[in-house]
């Protein structure tokens, strides 16, 4: 069941080129809207404006390749391991999700596009992918929309207010649960709910991928170049006009803020965590 | 100015919105992020500006330092219990660095906790002085803390 295709006998009722097209049709549309929200919201135009203002206070030079290296370490990190979130739980929830819908959307890509090949026995690693791909979507999402949504506890929204704001994540967690439901429907023989399930799927993804514009699936083009520019801001000293915290124990430092050795010792001893002890979720 | 909130920095942690005393940074119910819902209650207490772990909270800092259009942003590590501020003049030119020592003894430890303190009596509870005020100030306790009390003597003019 789970290692069929279940793209494969949907090709009985609709022809894969129809399929294929859709699928084009999806990228197309998250290329477009994500150009439009980079007009929209200028953001390309804020990175580099930014870039330049802290050029001007930066204390030495950052090359071509420091440059390539903070990319990497910033595809590592915070694309690949999601390292920005302090909260560990947001972390999990968040890579489960994104793993899961890379993994959601290169399989459904590979299962269409393959399909006159695919009612063979080929595609059986690829489909058990695409259902665990559905399932971690699901994991990771109503984890984040049941428990950790960002605005619950403060503004005391129940898990049943959506707004706006929440059409990535509903879009997402509905086309990644509808694609399971109707996979395992139309494994069970099908019927009217299977169809139900199929149409819920493909409305839900339609939504996803069309209103870039509006959703926050934008995030995970400009948060990478966020990311990028605060190591750069890190890197040329700059340090997007924060301070530097030095190390204590150095004599210089001792020197130039003699309140340091005269209130907190030679050796200030590690003082814990401070207001990190605490989880913010009782605001 | 009241605080303001970098929306590409700030992840909806809600630190800002546990610390502020005046309760008036929420998380925006439309974009997830933290923003000063009232500006004009904001005394400026640079707690959700400290507090906050991405910086991604600043303020504009008062022409009684630096001339307007400067840059103030701080940065406070707890773990090694130093406060570090940055002033940036608005020519770029003028760049100053700060630190500070905020705590000399381990967070959470030493300073005793109120649920351990009995709790105030009725005769407490009508009196002038709060609770678990100072003993320092009190008369009924040892009497009056004066500089003669204390072993020390007033000088005149200007002295080390």
């Amino acid at each position: 069941m789970i290692t069929s295709n279940p793209f494969a006998e949907l090709s009985a009722l609709i022809p894969p080129a129809v399929m294929q097209a859709y699928v084009v049709l999806m990228v197309l549309l998250v290329i477009g809207g994500t150009l439009l929200d980079v007009m929209h919201k200028k953001s390309a135009k804020y990175f580099f404006e930014k870039g330049q203002s802290l050029k001007k206070i930066a204390k030495r030079e950052v090359n071509g390749g420091q440059k390539i290296g903070l990319a990497v370490q910033t595809l590592t990190n915070e694309v690949l391991t999601s390292s920005e979130f302090d909260n560990p739980e947001r972390r999990v929830s968040h890579l489960f999700t994104m793993y899961g819908f890379i993994v959601f959307v290169v399989t459904t890509a590979i299962l269409i596009f393959g399909l006159p090949a695919a009612e063979g026995e080929g595609s059986a690693l690829t489909a058990l992918l695409w259902h665990a791909g559905a399932l971690s979507i699901c994991i990771g999402g109503y984890w984040f929309w049941l428990k950790i949504r960002a605005d619950v506890r403060s503004e005391g929204h129940e898990w049943y207010d959506v707004h706006q704001s929440d059409l990535f994540i509903v879009s997402l967690l509905l086309m990644a649960t509808f694609a399971l439901i109707w996979s395992l429907l139309q494994a069970a023989g099908g019927g009217v709910l299977a169809g139900i399930a199929f149409v819920v799927f493909i409305v839900a993804a339609t939504t996803l991928f069309s209103t870039v514009l509006w959703s926050k699936f934008a995030h995970m083009f400009f948060k990478p170049a966020a990311a990028f520019q605060k190591k750069v801001a890190v890197a040329d000293g700059s340090r997007d006009k924060l301070p530097e915290i030095p190390e204590l124990t150095d004599p210089e430092v001792k020197q130039k803020y003699p309140d340091i050795p005269e209130y907190m010792g030679d050796n200030p001893p590690y003082m814990g965590l401070g207001i990190k002890r605490e989880a913010p979720s009782h605001y | 100015m009241p605080t303001f909130v970098y929306m590409t920095r700030c992840d909806g942690c809600g630190q800002c919105v546990d610390i502020c005393p005046s309760d008036i940074m929420h998380i925006d119910p439309k974009v997830r992020r933290a923003y000063n819902i009232e500006p004009n209650m904001c005394w400026e207490c640079y707690s959700c500006v400290k507090a906050c772990p991405h910086n991604a909270i600043d303020v504009r800092g008062y022409a009684d330092f630096a001339p307007l259009g400067h840059s103030v942003r701080v940065r406070r590590d707890e773990e090694k219990g130093v406060i570090a501020w940055r002033i940036i003049f608005r020519n770029g030119e003028k760049d100053m660095n700060l630190l500070a020592p905020i705590t000399t003894k381990p967070w959470g430890k030493h300073i005793p906790k109120l649920a351990d303190v009995p709790a105030p009596s009725a005769e407490m509870r009508d009196s002038q002085l709060l609770f678990n005020e100072p003993k320092y100030i009190r008369f009924d306790d040892g009497g009056l803390h004066t500089l003669e009390s204390a072993g020390l003597k007033l000088q005149s003019g200007v002295y080390n």
